[in-house]
């Protein structure tokens, strides 16, 4: 197996963004990608998008991205694994380079989400749970992560301060990310005084829905080293891990074992424990999945996700930042952009460029991307070589 | 939905069926093709009780297509007394009197609809025993 880098990423400001059409977002996200790289040779592209179908009515997305990114005869497929489909798509680019199938391997993350009212987004989004056994009975997203809160409170006694004290520390870091949708600050206040979607979640425990597109360009190692365009990157640990599609069927709901094998796998492969690692851009697609998410990952102990965003160890100066991108919730939640987006992020952060937000000395970071209600996670190591 | 996706579902939703493996006797709804604890492939047909308490819920106040008139409503994760879990709305309650670990019971309820000259959908729900 080849090792392999990342020598380009390219990202378009996340929104409303409705003078862009879902070819365009790609196309943008991708050329902003060749431009960082130097290069814009590509043997294969695989394109990670949730639900390009409900949302604008167009698949066939291994045709659609090669042909307007002036690609075509480029080996192209389009993976899906629900609000995970970016990881798992840088997941697929790095197999293409780490077999030798690939010399360059670009992955492109896209979700066009605001052709569709609230409610169609809502139900389009919900496909991601179990279709006739949740879905059916009318939960949503933000619904089945409500239950998993209002249990996490029931347990561990986490509180409705420690919820809102997530917006506000993705939110202040959001500010200072150029591509955030939502780069303004919030107050803890704020946060629980905002409309009650789904108790006990607020609209600002919600990450937004969001237009938006993220590219980034693999190839080996070697080949990174003699471009010498950029700092080299390297993606040292790959893991995914799935789990039951219903949260019901969990033998303890609070337990996302997805998550745990994709983190080990990942840290594994890498050689390194969490504790090696600088800094993690998580899935906070609300405000109770970085609390469970960070515990899972073993940054705090089970439990102890609440207290510790309010003591400040996630915080961008803390001592294991946590989403120093604003993650999902400021940045924006383009579903099948996400997890390509977070690499992307951690690339800017581990070359320095990350500007007011960059965190001292990060010479490590993991990335973690998860489906649904955590049926399936994808996480990346990477390191600076 | 088209006729044949819900009639399939039809003794899940109308009867409770759930599967029951052969091997290892752990009950599954709906029911599965293979065990996944044991992976032996063999199950008999059991009635769930339809009775348990709430695990854990919320309450929809932002509802997706097909659900926005009923908003807000309560739906749980139901733990029977079979052992096993179930998703569900609860009703005929006032949602925030609701507490974990309410007793509850399933009933045979009207779900929702496909518009006036469209099927209508009936399902289990779940009521508190201790009434509205």
């Amino acid at each position: 197996m080849r090792e392999v880098a990342i020598i380009g990423i390219g990202m378009i400001r996340f929104g409303e963004l409705w003078e862009k059409s879902l070819r365009d977002m790609c196309v943008e996200a991708s050329l902003n990608c060749f431009k960082d790289a130097g290069t814009d040779r590509v043997d294969s592209i695989t394109v990670g998008c949730m639900s390009s179908g409900l949302f604008t009515g167009q698949e066939h997305l291994s045709s659609l991205v090669p042909d307007y990114l002036g690609k075509i005869n480029t080996p192209a497929s389009r993976v899906e694994s629900a609000c995970a489909s970016g990881g798992l798509a840088v997941r697929t680019a790095f197999l293409e380079v780490a077999s030798g199938i690939s010399d360059y391997a670009l992955a492109v993350g896209v979700e066009k989400m605001t052709d569709v009212s609230v409610n169609e987004a809502t139900y389009a989004l919900a496909t991601a749970s179990d279709r006739d056994y949740e879905a059916f009975h009318g939960i949503t997203f933000p619904g089945l992560y409500a239950m998993l809160a209002k249990a996490h409170m029931d347990r561990y006694g986490t509180t409705r301060e420690q919820l809102a004290e997530v917006a506000v520390k993705n939110h202040a870091n959001g500010v200072l990310n150029p591509y955030a949708q939502f780069p303004f600050p919030v107050t803890r206040e704020t946060v629980m005084n905002s409309t009650m979607i789904a108790d006990p979640l607020r609209l600002l425990d919600c990450s937004p829905i969001t237009d938006g597109a993220a590219a980034v360009l693999l190839t080996t190692e070697t080949e990174a080293k003699r471009l010498k365009k950029n700092p080299v990157v390297g993606i040292t640990g790959i893991g995914m891990g799935t789990d039951t599609i219903a949260l019901s069927q969990r033998k303890d709901i609070l337990r996302l074992d997805a998550i745990d094998h994709a983190v080990r796998r990942a840290l594994k492969m890498a050689g390194k424990k969490i504790g090696d690692i600088d800094f993690a851009e998580v899935h906070d697609c609300f405000t109770i999945a970085e609390i469970l998410v960070v515990e899972t990952m073993g940054i705090v102990d089970q439990g102890k996700g609440g207290p510790a965003t309010i003591d400040g160890l996630t915080a961008l100066t803390g001592k294991f930042p946590v989403n120093p991108s604003g993650g999902l919730k400021a940045k924006g939640h383009p579903v099948g952009a996400s997890g390509v987006a977070q690499i992307c992020e951690a690339v800017e952060q581990l070359r320095g460029n990350a500007g007011k937000r960059q965190i001292d000395n990060a010479r490590s970071g993991i990335t973690q991307n998860m489906g649904g209600s955590g049926g399936s996670c994808v996480c990346h190591v990477l390191e600076v070589k | 939905m088209n006729v044949p996706k819900h009639w399939r579902e039809s003794p899940q939703r109308y009867r409770m069926e759930a599967g029951k493996c052969r091997k290892c006797e752990r009950i599954f709804f709906p029911g599965r093709l293979v065990c996944p604890e044991c992976g032996h492939t063999g199950f008999d047909m059991v009635k769930l009780s339809g009775k348990g308490k709430l695990h854990t819920f919320t309450v929809i106040r932002t509802a997706p297509s097909g659900f926005t008139d009923f908003a807000p409503y309560a739906v749980g994760i139901v733990e029977l007394d079979e052992g096993i879990r179930i998703l569900g709305q609860i009703t005929d309650c006032d949602p925030d009197s609701l507490q974990t670990g309410d007793r509850l019971t399933s009933k045979f309820r009207r779900m929702n609809d496909e518009g006036k000259t469209g099927m209508i959908m009936y399902s289990y729900k779940f009521v508190p025993d201790n009434g509205i």
